[in-house]
């Protein structure tokens, strides 16, 4: 099989996978976590400015989920395959939650009438909370592992997917997008709009580091598989210590009012997060709960070598494209959020 | 109903809602690209208003693109599950280079290009426009590059057997330019030109007509009249190279085009007609043997006809894909005589004289997309039953995992909101209308409220 650093070429996909959803969760995560805290800012203007600090960037955001699904489109067709028509349901919805939001976004301020700004100022909201909660619902049952029988095919019942782990990391997922968001928002404003929004921040906080918690206390009592890794090569065992510092890091930035070292440490957290996930789960990339002969590997899923070789220079070229623009556009638009006559 | 007839369904109601838009984008983006282009060489504001106002416009068209284009990328994992595992080495790289290569280069400038103006500089502002359309152009490459190796595949093999057979990667550039791709993305990218500058036409030569904006409205119809002019002609060239195409690669979709089923018989062309399936014969009015003479350059030479393929690989529905080509064909023909007598009014410098000619420009809006969607509608249908042409069948592709009745819940779901998202788009385009273009002197000069102002002018 052929390699590349010593890596060979599903490992190598993995870990760009891993990268683009990693991204994905930082960038769209702050936008996602933003919205999520949109009702509670009560006064007109705080909505649009803090509708209009994601305006210019969700969209650009949201293009790392487009790429994520073509990546494991292209890289891992059996995954991409079994993993979307097994959670029919939950993506479903997801794809319904994912244009409210757009179009929230979009009309929310284009007619003046209260009734019109309330109506979509909610379907944002609830649409941002609920994407968060249902990404981590997927996460959670890929951790867990559902009913895959032979030829990859699901063989269980859908109602399966909603269980208590699944919405423990669905709610951690959200209070993660929230604090990620609330730092994002405070570096984007000022005056009682700011302070306001250090309050939120403040509350966000502890309610990620006790869902984190949680999250981590019931994956080692109830899922103790996931953690066999950490015991096989303890020198894994750096990156629970590092999550565990870039979370701790988080309030004492906070409270030097460094939001922008903490930002960054909140983005960290995101990475560390799903690290710990591809290490729990690599080389499987969803367990079978039927006969772990029926799980689904990096290897049974992964497209042909030649295919990852075209992918991966692919990945090689568009890479520094992509993060150039991003840079571009996040650059051009940064500071605190003033509002002109193209904003939101 | 069953889960095939429903995802089907499904699959064909979600691409052709989607279908409207991004045409639109493609389209209103070359518009603009000439718009910036133009202020940028003349300095003259008034191309800076122009777009400036279609910017909002494109806004709102590329708006309700992305949020029904993400549904598409996710559809094939959960409808199509067989399908994925079989093309997913093919289809899916070209998914994921749409991905890297346009949509991120389209949307990371797209904030430029709507919230910049104030931003930077008007140089800055081009390179953001023309990106953004660039982006929405090889958008359109790999998408028609994925779908015509689903016509015309090639650089590939198969590996495996029954349900583990899977189709292999063997040659990218062969996949890239299978035979169909080229004829058929040139065909894509000029049928939305044709919809962006038609829409550009509609509008402008509304405000002429109400005597609004009269001046700006000129010079806007100018422009697009000229991309629709050069755009109609050259469609007429590629479609004749596409059908040519189609006869060579695909003979039974070309047939079921014609509605010609027997074999030794030269084949005739129609204008319009209709086609009797049980008895195999149209009734309509064309020229007989024209399908032979443009294949073979002869009148006389018999065409491959659908009843020279088995049964269970023809195309089922012989008339409505006859008729969705037709209809897509004689709308080609009323778009370049349209377009080409405008031009000779132009020309003769009368061109905004007639007022019965403004009202059908207003209301030929609608042309571009009914050709649009009829000819996906013909080149779809006319590929059943395969959904990988002659490797795949549409029965053998869907998600096993998947029942009926979570379809029927999908389909419903879609309808509904897809429906809202229509009046939404037809009521916001229609508010930004009557709004019209805002005079960019007049927003400077307020300066010192400008905050007040904008708040105004963007509720």
């Amino acid at each position: 099989m052929a390699t590349f650093l010593g890596l060979d070429y599903p490992t190598l996909w993995f870990l760009v996978v891993g990268g683009v959803f990693s991204g994905y969760a930082i960038l769209d995560g702050f936008d996602l976590g933003a919205g999520a805290w949109h009702l509670f800012l009560k006064k007109e203007k705080s909505r649009r400015i803090a509708l209009n600090a994601v305006g210019p960037v969700w969209d650009g955001n949201e293009v790392w989920l487009v790429i994520g699904g073509g990546a494991l489109f292209a890289g891992f067709p059996v995954l991409y395959a079994t993993l979307f028509s097994s959670m029919y349901i939950p993506f479903m919805l997801f794809l319904a939650f994912l244009i409210f939001r757009a179009v929230s976004i979009e009309f929310r301020s284009k007619e003046e009438m209260a009734w019109w700004r309330k109506t979509w100022d909610i379907t944002y909201s609830v649409s941002s909370i609920m994407l968060a909660i249902l990404l981590g619902v997927v996460l959670g049952n890929v951790l867990q592992g559902f009913a895959i029988g032979e030829n990859y095919e699901f063989t269980g019942n859908w109602l399966e997917f909603i269980n208590p782990y699944a919405l423990i990391v669905g709610v951690t997922t959200l209070a993660l997008f929230m604090m990620h968001g609330a730092l994002y928002l405070t570096m984007k404003t000022e005056g009682r709009l700011f302070a306001k929004l250090r309050l939120l921040l403040r509350r966000s906080i502890i309610f990620f580091i006790l869902m984190f918690a949680l999250t981590t206390l019931y994956t080692l009592l109830y899922i103790p598989t996931l953690s066999d890794r950490f015991r096989e090569v303890p020198i894994l065992f750096a990156f629970p210590i590092l999550t565990f510092l870039a979370i701790a890091n988080i309030p004492r930035l906070v409270t030097k009012e460094k939001y922008r070292m903490a930002f960054f440490f909140s983005a960290l957290t995101v990475s560390f997060s799903l690290a710990l996930v591809a290490i729990e789960l690599y080389p499987v990339l969803i367990p079978s709960t039927v006969d772990s002969s029926f799980d689904i590997t990096i290897y049974n899923a992964a497209a042909s070598e030649k295919s990852l070789g075209i992918m991966l220079t692919i990945a090689a070229i568009g890479a520094p494209l992509v993060l150039s623009y991003t840079a571009f556009v996040f650059w051009t638009f940064r500071g605190k959020v003033k509002l002109d006559e193209t904003s939101y | 109903m069953d889960v095939e007839i429903l995802a089907r369904l499904q699959f064909a109601f979600t691409i052709a809602f989607h279908y409207i838009y991004p045409p639109l984008s493609i389209g209103l983006g070359l518009v603009m690209v000439f718009l910036e282009g133009a202020y940028l060489r003349t300095g003259n504001k008034e191309y800076e208003t122009l777009a400036r106002f279609w910017t909002r416009i494109f806004a709102i068209t590329f708006g309700i693109g992305v949020a029904t284009g993400i549904v598409m990328e996710f559809e094939f994992g959960t409808n199509w599950a067989t399908y994925s595992r079989y093309v997913g080495d093919i289809f899916g790289s070209a998914l994921a280079a749409e991905g890297i290569f346009a949509f991120a280069l389209e949307s990371g400038f797209l904030g430029i290009l709507l919230f910049g103006w104030n931003r930077v500089s008007p140089r800055v502002h081009f390179i953001a426009t023309l990106g953004v359309w660039l982006g929405s152009m090889f958008s359109a490459v790999w998408i028609v590059v994925a779908n015509s190796w689903q016509q015309t595949p090639a650089g590939y093999h198969i590996v495996g057997e029954g349900l583990t057979a899977r189709a292999e990667i063997t040659d990218f550039w062969a996949m890239v330019f299978n035979p169909s791709s080229v004829d058929r993305l040139l065909h894509v990218w000029v049928g939305a030109f044709l919809a962006g500058a038609f829409l550009v036409l509609s509008v402008h030569a509304y405000y002429i007509l109400k005597n609004r904006h009269v001046e700006l409205s000129k010079r806007a119809f100018k422009i697009a009249l000229g991309i629709a002019i050069v755009s109609s002609l050259a469609q007429l060239v590629i479609g004749h190279s596409s059908a040519e195409g189609v006869a060579h690669n695909q003979p039974a979709k070309l047939a079921a085009m014609e509605g010609h089923f027997d074999t030794l018989a030269p084949a005739h062309m129609y204008a319009i007609g209709w086609v009797d399936k049980e008895e195999q014969k149209v009734t309509g009015i064309g020229l007989p043997g024209g399908l032979s003479f443009l294949l073979h350059g002869d009148f006389k030479e018999p065409v491959k006809g659908l009843n020279a393929f088995p049964e269970d690989e023809r195309p089922g529905a012989v008339n409505a894909i006859f008729q969705f080509y037709h209809i897509m064909i004689a709308i080609g023909m009323i778009l370049i005589a349209l377009s080409l007598y405008a031009g000779w009014l132009w020309w003769r410098g009368k061109l905004f004289d007639k007022p019965w000619l403004l009202w059908v420009f207003v209301w030929a809006v609608i042309l571009p997309q009914i050709a649009n969607q009829t000819g996906w509608f013909a080149a779809e249908m006319g590929r059943q039953p395969w959904v990988v042409y002659g490797l795949l069948r549409t029965s053998d592709a869907l998600s096993k995992a998947v029942t009926a009745n979570q379809v029927l819940f999908s389909l419903i779901l879609f309808f509904i909101i897809y429906t809202l998202l229509l009046a939404l788009f037809l009521y916001m385009m229609n508010k930004k209308i009557q709004h019209g273009p805002t005079i960019q002197a007049q927003l400077s000069e307020h300066r010192p409220m400008q905050e007040e102002m904008s708040n105004r002018l963007n509720r």
